[in-house]
């Protein structure tokens, strides 16, 4: 299988991480990823604020490219895309244009002084419905070698993903990540947040609201061992202001979170300079402890039956 | 305030004109606790035409863009695209209401602008010197330096290799926004 890919640009600063282990398991799954050439932002929740013109011409000069591309190599391919954010920009254009006569022709319009045109001829699809719909779960199963036995999880969705494009999970009750947690011998975490808001960029522009929706959500993992996510927002909010939510309300919130694929990627046995580990800013002592013991069970496991 | 008309919000009292005031938005709404009307409340000012309430409202701006109210608005209505529309008029006819947000969008299409792709630190430092608020960096000091040890952000002011501006872009949807 094939994909055209589009990282978006948390993927090349904060969310290295998501993007170096996303390109690994894929490969690791028989999949080939052809970035798109020449890619730039797609405007973020910034556009919209400004310029509605603005907030269709970023994400569909991007699309544009990637139709080029298409049409040089004669190959249809799927755009995959790990950033829920950048996925729903990119997804909206093709939605918007069917429904606003006339705004085709503009995008069209400004993309030609870069003598780009966008013919709306490739499907935008997130890494988490390529996973669930593309990706066999058997083959999956069959490469499982780090058992995450007595560990639980906790899936969390975020928004965009999900809404207000039901593509492949349910926006009210999201379970698509589970059968991953259940492949790897672990049990889902059972809450009701996973499909509940981060606050986005309010941690930048109204910190005290976006302090409050975090805290919620990491309030109802207290019992989980790992919180995984599928968008660098999502991440960077729930793993970087832990310590300040604790002393604000006085309850100790440390929790590891990780992106889906470096989760799935450790427990196919993928190392570390492929998962990216490394590069993650919470992973507790306690989940560190667990894993090592389970790494330890299983070469114990290993020698005994040799 | 720039102006009070009323054709101002003329737009986007269309895209909710079958609201039947139903408050299931609301009800959705995470962060519906911080706003000072909630959405329900904001449709019924627009229907109204109170254009300088509507306008100097905090509601829009702490819109996360969850779509859960587009999700399940029993009339189908595109609530979350309305509250982006709503930013956007905000921003020229109050332009002093929404000052940080509006600087943190600002810097980051210049962000876009200059290179393509947004430069995080570049962004966050320029960001810092409009607000003029020596204090505000602290807040993400900590994070940025764990980014830095990281190895994830780059230096401000240093341009990635082979990335480039958008200026023709970005001059071309002016021309055609100045047009309409
Ligand atoms: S959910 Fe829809 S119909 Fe009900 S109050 Fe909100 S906008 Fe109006
Ligand atoms: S999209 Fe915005 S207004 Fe609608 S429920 Fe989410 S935060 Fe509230």
């Amino acid at each position: 299988m094939k994909y055209f890919y589009y990282p978006g640009c948390s993927l090349e600063g904060t969310a290295k991480e998501y993007n170096l282990s996303t390109v690994s398991l894929m490969k690791a799954l028989g999949t080939d990823l052809i970035e798109i050439e020449d890619w730039t932002c797609c405007g973020a929740s910034a556009a919209h604020a400004v310029s509605e013109l603005l907030s269709y011409v970023l994400p569909t000069r991007t699309l544009a490219l990637a139709e080029k591309m298409s049409r040089e190599r004669k190959e249809k391919l799927d755009i995959l895309v790990p950033c829920s954010a950048c996925y729903l920009n990119l997804k909206k254009v093709s939605h918007d244009i069917s429904s606003a006569p006339g705004l085709l022709e503009k995008i069209n319009a400004v993309l030609e002084i870069e003598g780009l045109v966008f013919e709306n001829r490739l499907a935008v699809r997130h890494l988490l419905d390529i996973l669930t719909r593309d990706i066999d779960i058997h083959d999956v199963l069959n490469r499982i070698q780090v058992p995450f036995k007595n560990f639980s999880i906790a899936p969390y969705y975020g928004c965009q993903c999900l809404r207000p494009f039901p593509v492949f999970d349910n926006p009210e009750k999201p379970e698509s990540m589970e059968p991953f947690i259940r492949a790897a011998g672990a049990s889902v975490h059972s809450w009701e947040m996973g499909g509940r808001c981060c606050g986005a960029s309010h941690m930048t522009t109204k910190p005290e609201v976006g302090r409050m929706l975090v805290a919620k959500i990491l309030t109802r993992a207290k019992w989980a061992d790992m919180i995984l996510t599928v968008c660098p927002m999502c991440q960077m909010n729930l793993e970087g202001f832990q310590k300040g939510i604790s002393r604000a309300s006085h309850e100790k919130m440390d929790i590891t979170i990780l992106y889906l694929p470096q989760f799935i990627g450790m427990a196919m046995g993928l190392p570390e300079n492929q998962t990216r580990t490394d590069l993650n800013l919470c992973i507790t002592p306690g989940f560190y402890d667990k894993y090592q013991a389970a790494l330890k069970q299983l070469s114990d496991g290993i020698t005994r039956s040799a | 305030m720039r102006s009070t008309s009323r054709h101002i919000l003329g737009s986007v009292k269309e895209m909710i004109q079958a609201c039947i005031q139903c408050g299931t938005c609301t009800g959705s709404c995470p962060n519906a606790f911080a706003m000072d009307h909630t959405p329900r409340h904001l449709w019924q000012m627009v229907l109204n035409d109170r254009t300088r309430d509507v306008l100097t409202s905090k509601t829009f701006i702490l819109c996360s863009s969850c779509y859960y109210c587009t999700l399940r608005c029993p009339r189908g209505l595109p609530l979350t695209d309305v509250m982006g529309s709503l930013t956007r008029l905000a921003r020229t006819e109050n332009p002093t209401g929404f000052k940080k947000s509006h600087l943190f969008y600002g810097q980051f299409l210049q962000s876009i602008r200059r290179h393509g792709r947004v430069n995080e630190s570049e962004l966050m430092t320029l960001f810092f010197l409009e607000m003029k608020n020596p204090l505000l960096p602290l807040q993400y000091a900590g994070l940025g330096l764990k980014f830095l040890q990281k190895n994830k952000i780059s230096l401000p002011f240093v341009e990635k290799e082979g990335s480039h501006g958008l200026e023709k872009i970005f001059e071309k949807v002016r021309e055609m926004e100045n047009q309409a």
